[in-house]
């Protein structure tokens, strides 16, 4: 695809402000955890943003997601709404899912994302039963699984791959490759760190893309999506990004020598929002202005999510055993 | 679409379905549910392995996918956690689906699916989705099969909040029950144990539920009441009729649902014979024997005129040779030793 200036700098916009209210927002969450505001673990998804945005931005409303325990971004890429994600993590009653869920258990269900699991791993049967699911209904519509590269350790991903295989599933199985799951290094968990290569091996098509370049990721999206859209199958996208802070809350990990300063700062460097931005500057596709407006409005608004959160009330003790069955 | 729901009342003896049904086999009731179902429902879908196998599921997945085609009929690869996570999906997606594993022992790698999530999704997401599932597990053991090919596994998906588990034991409550199952918006675990198969009861041809979480009293007695679950009814029938015999009036429950469990049958049952004898073929620690003795003992202790019994598997794996097989595997005798135990002064 040839970008245009005038056709796509709509969309760098939508890039940078998708990606700028991810950011903002988990660092907001992460000051909330470090205030004791928010009690329950939160695993924070910058420096990823380009991955959500990139591959959220290439999908339709009613298509569905499928995410894990670092799922803000997924949420917030979908188009969830913003306040009731920041209650949801504070365990109140507005949150999305009404301090039953928290941080790890998010939904929204109006913009295809019906509720993450902490089980790593667990989007994956889910989320290739959805994809069934619009096989049978005659629905053109297509789910997107992200995963980090953790859960390509876990057995189920394989038979996830093999059973969308088979029957060449609208599926698109989105790997956050960071490196890390939790704190063990990918090296010392598996013989290769190609992880695209698993999925090549059930003949589906799979492409490595720089996970922090959030053009390249859309782009691989677009394709994915397309070729789930018109039932030629799965597409695996392995994209190569980097968390900034540790697994859980907002600590950088460094004190705990889990890594080191430099690999950190490699990769801030290479930050996907003024990845974005620069490229933007360079072509000249803002307009006087414009970036400093879209940076007030997001943080106009994580402030006003955060404040909505705040201000909202916890569940009422007396609601403890609903929903356990529906009636 | 009209469905008959059962007649009979909880507390009444059952009598059977109306005379002049059919008679059918256990295995070719759940198959004429299954059909009924597939065929109300366009969208609904079976997998599970062994689907397209003539010796896996008995008879009772035969013909459905002549009947119903390949894309709805998914006979699938050996991976019972991935295929057990795809029927979840299907159901968020609102396509209600059957997940079959023709032998339990299997399917407890399909544990987190149906642990972390199935039972856990309307909870976790304040009641904004439900998984419409039927997790259809089977008991098949015995025939020196030993111990990975032989587990009653009921109680540990008993344990878990969000799930029901139901266990017919005769061919009307087969398929009645199977019907129930699928049209509950929760996710449902429903086991059959191939020991049944052999039953051959009165069947109507009537699409009709048996609600879920209602017992059944299949003989009325005054003196003890034995509450058992899935083949260990016909033991316990057996029994009851052995020691009638000798002057000792039997009664024997069915729950039919082991969760949620008709406790009121249950305890307004031991409330009138005060002696209650409980049998669960399966592993004794924490069981579904232990959990209903617990229950008669905190609500109905002031009725009880003798310590409760239990009688199930020994608290050891499934052996493979005959000679101790012979002696693993709870039996009529069995109850009536304990029914006894209960009658001492």
């Amino acid at each position: 695809m040839t970008e245009t200036l005038s056709g796509d700098s709509a969309l760098w916009r939508a890039m940078y402000r998708a990606m700028l209210r991810i950011r903002r927002f988990e660092e907001a969450i992460g000051d909330c955890v470090e205030s004791g505001e928010i009690i329950g673990p939160a695993h924070l998804y910058i420096g990823e943003e380009a991955v959500a945005t990139g591959v959220c931005l290439a999908l339709r409303r009613d298509d569905f997601i499928f995410g894990a325990h670092r799922s803000h971004g997924h949420y917030l890429a979908k188009g969830g709404d913003m306040a009731a994600l920041a209650a949801e993590i504070f365990g109140k009653a507005t949150g999305c899912s009404e301090g039953r869920g928290g941080s790890m258990h998010i939904i929204a269900r109006d913009v295809g994302l019906l509720g993450t699991s902490a089980l790593v791993g667990g989007g994956f049967g889910p989320g290739v039963g959805t994809a069934l699911a619009s096989r049978l209904q005659g629905r053109d519509r297509v789910t997107a699984i992200f995963f980090g590269d953790g859960a390509t350790e876990e057995g189920i991903f394989f038979e996830a791959l093999n059973f969308a295989a088979l029957h060449h599933l609208p599926v698109i199985f989105v790997c956050e490759n960071n490196g890390y799951s939790s704190h063990l290094r990918i090296q010392e968990r598996q013989p290769i760190d190609t992880l695209y290569e698993h999925a090549a091996v059930y003949r589906i098509p799979s492409i490595r893309v720089d996970g922090n370049d959030v053009r390249a990721v859309h782009q691989t999206g677009l394709e994915a999506v397309d070729r789930a859209r018109k039932d030629q199958g799965p597409t695996f996208i392995e994209a190569m990004t980097y968390r900034w802070r540790g697994h859980v809350g907002p600590k950088l990990d460094l004190d705990v020598g889990l890594r080191t300063r430099e690999e950190l700062d490699s990769w801030i460097a290479r930050c996907p929002i003024e990845n974005l931005a620069n490229f933007m500057d360079e072509v000249g596709a803002w307009n006087p202005g414009e970036r400093q407006a879209i940076d007030r409005e997001v943080a106009q608004e994580v402030a006003t999510a955060i404040g909505f959160a705040r201000q909202s009330p916890r569940p009422d003790p007396s609601e403890l055993l609903w929903h356990v069955y529906q009636d | 679409m009209s469905i008959k729901t059962e007649a009979r009342k909880t507390g009444q003896p059952l009598v059977g379905p109306p005379a002049g049904d059919r008679a059918l086999d256990y295995g070719s009731a759940l198959n004429e549910a299954f059909l009924q179902l597939m065929e109300r429902d366009p969208t609904m879908v079976l997998i599970g392995q062994g689907l397209y196998s003539p010796w896996y599921v008995g008879n009772s997945m035969v013909k459905l996918e002549e009947r119903f085609g390949k894309e709805r009929v998914i006979d699938c690869p050996v991976s019972e956690s991935a295929m057990t996570g795809v029927a979840i999906g299907l159901a968020l997606a609102g396509v209600r689906a059957v997940m079959v594993h023709p032998r339990m022992d299997f399917m407890v790698y399909a544990t987190d699916p149906i642990f972390n999530q199935a039972a856990k999704a309307h909870y976790m997401f304040a009641g904004q989705v439900n998984v419409p599932v039927v997790i259809r597990g089977i008991i098949n053991r015995g025939n020196e099969q030993a111990a990975q090919h032989a587990q009653a596994l009921q109680s540990i998906y008993m344990h878990q909040p969000g799930l029901k588990v139901v266990m017919p034991a005769t061919p009307y409550d087969a398929k009645g029950l199977l019907i129930a199952s699928v049209r509950d918006d929760n996710p449902v675990i429903f086991i059959d144990d191939r020991w049944l198969y052999s039953q051959v009861a009165p069947v109507p041809e009537d699409f009709y539920v048996v609600p879920l979480g209602k017992g059944a009293v299949l003989r009325p007695g005054s003196d003890v009441t034995v509450v058992a679950t899935s083949y260990m009814t016909v033991e316990a029938l057996s029994a009851a009729e052995q020691l009638a015999g000798s002057g000792v009036s039997v009664e024997v429950i069915d729950p039919r649902t082991l969760k949620p469990l008709d406790e009121e049958l249950i305890y307004s049952s031991v409330e009138k014979t005060g002696r209650l004898v409980v049998a669960d073929a399966a592993f004794p620690t924490c069981g579904a024997a232990s959990e209903i003795a617990a229950l008669a003992a905190e609500h109905a202790f002031s009725s009880l005129k003798a310590p409760i019994q239990r009688v199930t598997l020994p608290d050891a794996p499934a052996p493979c040779s005959t000679s101790l097989e012979e002696v693993y595997f709870p039996k009529a005798e069995n109850i009536v030793l304990a029914i006894q135990r209960t009658l001492k002064p």
